[in-house]
């Protein structure tokens, strides 16, 4: 289980969380929804530990990671996974070697790992003809992909997903998101995803808005659908009009 | 506006003591990773081709064309006083202490510094560094430490090469060029040149490889704000180390000036 208590955040004078309240349920999918730049993915990387958060705490498993060494962080999070928004390959390498960094570094031969990577890709339906390509070689579907399988290679128990489907065209979406809830089912992870897409957390158990640097709201995927509360209904109807204040000025007449 | 003034000075004095905070627990952390956790040869010996074999031409460039240069310039200077005899020592001594350790840090920083800084702080903007976090991949083991310990190593065989060729663009262009006597030059090099000139200069070329490639993967590693942001790193990365070499090399002069 995952618990964030009073989060907050700042960066220089600016805070981007004000004090994040919100549990993860084992075995659950959680998605996290709200707007650019309320700061949802500095909150997945706080939780991960990729970015300290100014105060507050983090308990994994009942384990404060704000205030642990970085060898018991690294035990901590042996069995994370983190896919990022635009994949974040290694660009150096081939998609072999990036599946299969983490096990070469920790000094399996190549021999041993081939195997496993295969059968990653296979998982997240990718053929051996990928093997050997670089990134750049790769459909932004197919690097997605590719990052997931990288995630899988540590036997992950809970995968954080920033943004998974953003810039892919609505098949490729699908193909990530039924990939997801497949993998989700079968290995029986804890997912928290960081989304925009409405059609993603309709599947989700439990789906929580970030408004103003805090959870404003955590409820079940219908019951946000039917939710009649003003900010839900103005953000998943992505309406300009409503509590939720845009920065670019609407003018209803003009088109 | 006193006031004012007053703060502005303390914010820059605070940033310079947390910028140099910063770089100087970059190190700490580098050589504590080195000593605790093992050593990726193929990743220092891929970093030494690619910082020092990839180096050599420009580097021997640099040597024989600054050794011609020194050789013509002194040739002019010491004539006046009949001293053309003293040519090779001068050429010898100047590229052996001086002219080959800094010319090949300068030059290595420029090329294999920034590239070091480029590819670093692109992998920071790209993610990619965090996604090796995230794997529990030792970030210092895997990037830092293979490029500095390379970096370190190779310079003082970069510098061989400089000075090497250094003194056969003098030779070159006392012996065909100024149609002075070969033996002349040879034997002012035996006769004024010691074992501790070139051990100093080794030195200095091992604390300006050590210098180039920490500051070129400080640099790299704390890069923010995207296309831009990699360029100024990368800008600063070659300045920094620049500069550093020219200070250090003054320092250096002056402690090894009874080796």
């Amino acid at each position: 289980m995952i618990e964030l208590i009073d989060v907050k955040k700042r960066f220089d004078d600016k805070w981007v969380t004000k004090g994040v309240n919100l549990t993860v349920e084992d075995g659950a999918m959680t998605c996290i929804i709200g707007r650019s730049g309320e700061g949802k993915s500095v909150l997945l990387k706080q939780i991960i530990g990729l970015i300290e958060p100014t105060s507050g705490k983090i308990l994994v498993n009942g384990e404060d990671i704000t205030h642990i060494s970085e060898k018991k962080r690294d035990q901590v999070f042996e069995h994370f996974g983190y896919v990022f928004q635009f994949a974040a390959l290694l660009d150096s390498l081939n998609v072999f070697e990036n599946v299969g960094i983490k096990l070469i570094e920790n000094g399996r031969s190549i021999k041993d790992v081939l195997p496993i990577v295969k059968e990653k890709l296979s998982m997240v339906q990718l053929s051996e003809d990928t093997l050997y390509k670089y990134p750049s070689e790769l459909s932004g579907g197919m690097r997605k992909r590719v990052g997931l399988a990288r995630t899988l290679i540590t036997n992950p128990t809970v995968v954080l997903y920033d943004e998974p489907t953003t810039g892919l065209d609505p098949i490729t979406s699908r193909v990530i998101q039924e990939l997801m809830f497949g993998m989700q089912k079968k290995l029986n992870l804890t997912s928290v995803i960081i989304t925009h897409d409405v059609n993603m957390f309709k599947y989700a158990d439990r789906v929580a808005l970030l408004h103003d640097g805090r959870i404003q709201h955590v409820c079940d995927a219908k019951t946000i659908w039917e939710s009649k509360d003003p900010y839900i209904y103005q953000f998943i109807r992505g309406l300009p009009d409503g509590p939720i204040q845009t920065e670019i000025p609407h003018d209803k007449d003009r088109f | 506006m006193i006031i004012k003034f007053i703060d502005f000075i303390g914010r820059y004095v605070l940033e310079i003591c947390r910028s140099l905070g910063s770089f100087f627990l970059f190190l700490s952390k580098t050589i504590t990773t080195l000593f605790t956790t093992k050593l990726k040869v193929s990743k220092l010996f891929s970093q030494m081709q690619r910082i020092g074999v990839d180096s050599l031409s420009v580097v021997v460039l640099t040597g024989i064309s600054t050794g011609m240069a020194l050789a013509l310039q002194t040739y002019f200077g010491f004539k006046r006083v009949g001293g053309e005899q003293f040519i090779g020592a001068i050429v010898a001594l100047g590229m052996v202490r001086e002219l080959g350790p800094v010319l090949t840090g300068l030059m290595v920083a420029g090329r294999a510094g920034s590239s070091i800084t480029a590819e670093i702080g692109t992998m920071r903007i790209t993610e990619q560094i965090d996604a090796l976090k995230t794997l529990r991949i030792n970030t210092y083991q895997y990037l830092v430490v293979p490029r500095i310990m390379a970096s370190t190593i190779i310079l003082p065989f970069l510098t061989l090469f400089a000075m090497i060729f250094g003194i056969a663009g003098g030779y070159i262009v006392c012996v065909y060029v100024l149609e002075l006597s070969p033996e002349d030059y040879i034997s002012s090099i035996k006769t004024y040149a010691e074992m501790a000139d070139i051990t100093g200069g080794l030195i200095k070329a091992c604390v300006f490889g050590l210098i180039l490639s920490w500051v070129g993967a400080y640099k790299g590693y704390r890069t923010t704000g995207g296309a831009r942001g990699v360029g100024k790193s990368t800008t600063s990365s070659v300045v920094t180390a620049a500069i550093l070499i020219l200070v250090v090399n003054y320092f250096l002069t002056k402690m090894l000036e009874h080796l």
